[in-house]
């Protein structure tokens, strides 16, 4: 098939961008969009042009990797997918395709399609984990969880912080993200002593990053590759307001 | 109130006043919609009502008071939260980023908001302050109403304006559960059926009156 990409380059993080209109040729419709990015870029690195940078790692949909904006729409036109997941036969011959990078001010274009995603992980490191020595791995079942609470944790427990969320929402809000980890450690008991400290904290760190606020458009969840949904901000919210309410001498005594 | 500026402070918080205010102004709408379909009793019902609420003295300033407390907190934050939202994407998506689920309720809410906001004052100086209405009689609501939509402009705007409120509601009334944390876990969570039975109640509470009365249907 014989497809008309339009790519946005920009050379580095304070270098002016735009839209490059490239023909590719000759695509398998049996390869996935990050093989024909392949393809196009073997073919720009022999004529001597730079190849499109892209992030890209495991390209089975579990690393959270790679992130583009696909006709403005994170991930593609398949739902419950990640670019890597998606295949040309998605396509029609003749398709014109829009790709860009995430955008949102905490995601700062690094080159090209590759966006620095870490204010995710400053998320993360302001509460999302349980602060406890562990020792070696507990018996199997020595704590009895009830099957749904795993269930509904390990929905949440699937992001795989590619940012996606981010990229659908008209607010540029963090929120799927933030409150899919709240989600997974604050239904879980080994989660409990933190949960009303980690709520805050994430929250904090998510508003100190810049992202917008949630509007509950529901944007996220269609595009998010694992699906999770926003009961998790639902959840966010209720643990974020009930940290707020607590005491004040309480607050300053769980968090340092 | 260290912890409530804190709260105010956060997205989240901004959010949250915007539902629990929101929830406070669909609570008087509702009594605003039933009360106004007294219109259709003849003068005897709204205008009993009128004075009833005239006859509570300081009760009704009390509820006037919260009223501009939670629109004046509403519009804030819906504020803040807009230019938060402008400075959380800098640069747009070139090819536009294309809604996938999002209602029109939701997208509008920004607009729809404002444009209840022109409304809320032109209906006050229709219908409470009677500064731009043609035969304004203080304590006849019934009068001034069966007089109040001769002219179709304002007919359409009142209509264009429901329509704002209800679309308003439907995304408003869904979404205060959510922020507030009190919506229970949904196999399918965009799914909103009291938000919308609410709304089109509201909606055509309010919207039948112009249309009735420009119609004839109360007569003067």
């Amino acid at each position: 098939m014989n497809l008309t990409l339009h790519v946005w380059r920009q050379a580095g993080p304070d270098a002016p961008g735009r839209m490059v209109r490239y023909e590719a040729a000759d695509i398998s419709p049996d390869m996935s969009f990050l093989e024909m990015l392949d393809v196009v870029n073997e073919r720009l690195m022999q004529t001597g042009d730079s190849p499109i940078a892209f992030d890209h790692d495991c390209r089975e949909g579990i690393c959270g990797s790679c992130s583009l904006m696909i006709n403005g729409v994170a991930h593609g036109p398949n739902p419950g997918t990640a670019t890597c997941q998606l295949h040309m036969r998605s396509f029609a011959d003749g398709d014109e395709i829009h790709i860009e990078p995430w955008r949102a001010r905490a995601f700062p274009v690094v080159r090209d399609l590759v966006v620095d995603r870490a204010a995710l992980d400053r998320i993360i490191a302001a509460g999302g984990f349980v602060s406890a020595a562990t020792g070696s791995a507990p018996d199997g079942n020595a704590t009895l969880i009830p099957k749904d609470t795993v269930d509904t944790a390990m929905d949440a427990a699937q992001c795989i912080g590619c940012g996606a969320c981010v990229a659908a929402c008209p607010n540029g809000s963090a929120s799927l993200f933030t409150a899919a980890k709240i989600t997974h450690l604050g239904l879980l008991p080994q989660g409990q002593p933190e949960r009303l400290q980690r709520a805050r904290r994430m929250v904090e760190r998510m508003d100190i990053e810049g992202f917008g606020g949630c509007t509950l458009y529901g944007e996220c969840q269609e595009a998010c590759p694992k699906m999770i949904s926003i009961d998790t901000i639902t959840r966010m919210n209720r643990d974020f307001l009930r940290a707020s309410m607590t005491p004040v001498r309480a607050a300053v005594a769980e968090s340092d | 109130m260290n912890r409530a500026l804190a709260l105010w402070h956060s997205s989240i918080g901004k959010h949250a006043v915007m539902a629990v205010t929101g929830v406070i102004m669909v609570l008087y709408l509702i009594t605003h919609v039933v009360a106004n379909l007294l219109i259709f009793q003849g003068p005897s019902g709204i205008n009993a009502y009128s004075r009833f609420l005239h006859g509570t003295g300081g009760a009704l300033w009390i509820a006037r008071l919260v009223l501009l407390v939670a629109v004046v907190l509403h519009i804030m934050a819906a504020v803040q939260l807009t230019n938060r939202r402008r400075a959380a994407r800098p640069v747009g998506y070139a090819a536009g980023r294309q809604p996938q689920v999002s209602t029109l309720a939701s997208r509008t809410i920004r607009w729809g908001g404002a444009l209840i906001l022109v409304f809320l004052i032109y209906h006050i100086l229709h219908f409470t302050l009677g500064t731009v209405h043609a035969s304004f009689v203080e304590g006849d609501p019934y009068h001034n109403v069966a007089t109040g939509f001769r002219n179709p402009l304002v007919v359409v705007f009142y209509e264009i304006a429901m329509a704002a409120v209800g679309l308003h509601l439907y995304h408003g009334i869904w979404s205060s559960g959510r922020t507030l944390g009190v919506s229970t876990p949904s196999p399918r969570p965009l799914r909103r059926q009291l938000a919308l039975a609410l709304g089109v109640l509201v909606w055509l509470g309010f919207a039948v009156i112009p249309l009735a009365v420009f119609a004839g249907m109360v007569p003067a």
